[in-house]
């Protein structure tokens, strides 16, 4: 570490170290929600939701929540998540591989636009 | 970037810790890692959180679902439902006591909602072994601002006119204080922080220093760069390792970020901090004894004048604060002293930090601001009594404060009007007392507690606070007469005005705020030898009652000194003569059979 010498070095620390204490704030412009039953996570649900932490880390994106849940009852199309932004109806999606997480979130998230080839249903269930 | 999911803060202050906070940890990481989750899960181990009746706790964000009282069982299961599979655990979430679960406690529960945060604004939020967190909530900006935008006069005149008072219990106006130290003649200033926390029950300043250790040091160097001084010393006692452990990380950081060391952000100010480590005797919370024992000399306090301001370490123009009073310094410096004095009362602006303790349901470490009324402090954050019994007075000062009865408590707390009901701010200890407790025990409780730590340097304080002692002893065992009551506060009033240091003169103040409120039960004692509370053994005889007693024998078997005598199935009695009046039969009895009687 080279010492702080001005206001931009402090502000660039700052910066950085901000994105991890923003995890810490409860409001949030939405979340995914990743399906970790047993089924999930045999279906590859762990590596779904490493993807989506990271594409989300990689577009700076720091105010989506990502949550774990239960089984949803879609074993069939697992992995799934749900995208559930402010304002809009909930979001399902199937056969969420980590190359299709990515997808998501620079589809959906970043261009508010539904990934329909993945999607498995929308609104609330 | 750390890629991360959830993020769990655990509270790893000292309260939490001595419930059993690092095996729940060790659990929690254990578990974690056994299924993947410890590249996605992210634990931070933060300052007290403030609510230690509830401990251990902790917070799982995003979501900011708060669990309490854990167990390394119930951090298994945590991992496995809430980690895993995003359902809550209903049975570690807190729980009002109409029943009603609240899972997100910390922004909900009155305990927390009520709080206003400045002096612990950090603390049970940050991870204190990890100078970037506190950089990210504004840490180190305020220094920066300091040294690139004012002129150490007016960082002084920033602090005076915030009215920032010395939280260790006097009161003191910290800019002022500043401004002396500025103005006084000397090549060498000091700063020094006093963490030398001594007061029965309160621990504010251990929290921040091991919950936010970077705060004190911004401050410490905000301070010397107003005054001049290249050197500061912390003065903490060895009775708080972790304190000691977390302020050295903090140290080494700032020195390696180039906040502490020669020219501090490219400027020509140069400051650095020593940990100086006391051993713990109570007197050393006083300046000039402070003062002395950095200098390696014996811990006890000298006339003043002159004022540390003039003549403090090594002879040098001093200035010496608390640590909760340093805690508030980087924030009016980035907000301004109009922001601090929209809190709190115009003479007390600002927050004050309370440890509450006794007979109160929340005991634990609150910050609320100046102003708000004792019944709400006691009351809505609180909670009001524990033992279900009224709450009868609280304690506030410590040994060096005094009683305020209930019928006190839509007082406001600030400096003056506390001093008004014979009490003090001091430190912010408040220890809750119910009708069980005797008002007498109460005081002669704290005068043990001076006597012990009274230096001996000068008389009235060594040896007068030990005669009120003999008198509170004579009193309670049942031989006082009312001419003690009057010697008792004769007493107490000249080692008020002729002891050397703040130590003697408010070491009477227990007694005499309780014989000002509870003479009664002086009178009580001296004129019916009767202890009302029935608390004062030698007061107090033990009876059983021959119409609930079914002989059943039990308290004659818990008895230490054979004192209970009967046959199965008969009735039972208790010879008084033998009776030590531990109160085990009490507690053994399932019949309500015993009782104590103060004739």
């Amino acid at each position: 570490m080279s010492k702080v010498k001005s206001i931009e070095d402090l502000m660039k620390i700052k910066e950085k170290a901000l994105k991890e204490l923003q995890l810490r704030d409860t409001g949030k412009r939405g979340k995914i929600t990743v399906a970790m039953g047993t089924c999930g996570i045999a279906a590859g649900a762990k590596e779904t939701l490493k993807a989506v932490v990271e594409a989300l880390a990689e577009n700076n994106i720091n105010d989506i929540a990502v949550v774990q849940s239960g089984c949803m009852g879609l074993c069939e199309v697992e992995p799934t998540i749900e995208v559930r932004l402010e304002g809009q109806e909930p979001v399902v999606y199937g056969h969420v591989t980590p190359e299709n997480a990515k997808r998501i979130v620079k589809l959906h998230i970043l261009g508010n636009q539904i990934v329909s080839d993945l999607l498995v249903r929308k609104g609330e269930m | 970037m750390p890629l991360t999911t959830s993020t769990i803060l655990i509270c790893a202050g000292g309260a939490c810790i001595s419930s059993g906070e690092t095996s729940v940890k060790e659990a929690l990481q254990r578990e974690i890692k056994k299924y993947g989750l410890d590249e996605v899960v992210r634990i931070v181990e933060t300052g007290c959180m403030g609510a230690c009746s509830l401990g251990p706790i902790m917070v799982i964000y995003p979501e900011g679902v708060f669990y309490q009282k854990l167990t390394p069982q119930a951090a298994v299961k945590i991992v496995q439902e809430h980690l895993l599979k995003g359902r809550i655990v209903q049975e570690h979430l807190y729980k009002m006591p109409t029943g009603e679960v609240i899972p997100e406690a910390m922004d909900k529960l009155p305990f927390f909602a009520k709080q206003v945060k400045i002096a612990t604004r950090n603390v049970g939020y940050i991870d204190p072994g990890n100078i970037e967190e506190y950089i990210a909530r504004d840490g180190y900006f305020a220094l920066t601002k300091a040294l690139r935008e004012m002129t150490p006069d007016q960082v002084v005149e920033e602090i005076k006119r915030s009215g920032l008072r010395g939280r260790g219990g006097a009161g003191f106006p910290t800019g002022l204080k500043w401004e002396l130290t500025r103005k006084a003649k000397g090549d060498r200033k000091y700063v020094v922080c006093n963490a030398d926390e001594g007061d029965p029950g309160a621990f504010m300043d251990r929290s921040v220093l091991e919950g936010d250790p970077h705060t004190v040091l911004e401050a410490m160097a905000i301070a010397g760069y107003a005054i001049g001084a290249q050197q500061g010393y912390i003065y903490v006692r060895a009775e708080y390792p972790l304190a000691i452990e977390r302020l050295e990380t903090a140290i080494a950081q700032a020195k390696e970020y180039g906040f502490l060391g020669q020219n501090i952000l490219d400027s020509d100010f140069s400051f650095d901090i020593e940990i100086r480590i006391g051993a713990g005797a109570f007197v050393c919370g006083e300046e000039t004894a402070l003062i002395a024992s950095i200098e390696g000399k014996r811990g006890q306090p000298r006339v003043k004048p002159p004022y540390p301001a003039q003549s403090g370490v090594w002879g040098c123009p001093t200035v010496i604060n608390n640590v909760e009073t340093f805690a508030c310094v980087p924030p009016i410096i980035i907000k301004g002293a109009e922001w601090f004095r929209s809190i709190g009362t115009p003479n007390s602006p600002g927050t004050k930090v309370f440890a509450l303790a006794g007979k109160i349901t929340n005991t634990g470490l609150v910050e609320v601001p100046m102003g708000i009324t004792l019944r709400e402090l006691l009351y809505e954050i609180g909670g009001g009594s524990s033992t279900g019994k009224k709450i009868k007075a609280v304690q506030t000062g410590g040994p060096s404060g005094g009683c305020i009865p209930a019928e006190y408590f839509e007082t406001p707390v600030d400096y003056e009007s506390l001093q008004k009901l014979g009490a003090i701010m001091g430190s912010g200890g408040m220890i809750v007392m119910d009708e069980d407790d005797c008002m007498v025990d109460v005081a002669k409780f704290f005068l043990e507690f001076t006597v012990d730590e009274s230096c001996g340097k000068c008389t009235p304080c060594r040896e007068g606070t030990r005669q009120m002692l003999k008198i509170l002893d004579k009193i309670t065992s049942g031989e006082g007469t009312e001419e003690d009551l009057e010697e008792l506060e004769r007493l107490g009033n000249i080692i008020k005005d002729t002891s050397l240091c703040g130590l003697g003169q408010t070491a009477p103040n227990p007694v005499l705020s309780t014989l000002r409120y509870y003479r009664h039960e002086y009178e009580a004692h001296v004129k019916e030898k009767r202890c009302p509370a029935l608390r004062c053994k030698a007061l107090v005889r033990y009876v059983i009652d021959s119409s609930k007693c079914v002989g059943c024998t039990a308290c004659a078997r818990v008895c230490p000194v054979n004192a209970i005598s009967g046959e199965l199935r008969k009735v039972h009695s208790i010879d008084n003569d033998v009776c030590i009046r531990c109160g085990s039969c009490i507690e053994v009895c399932r019949f309500g059979a015993i009782s104590k009687v103060s004739p």
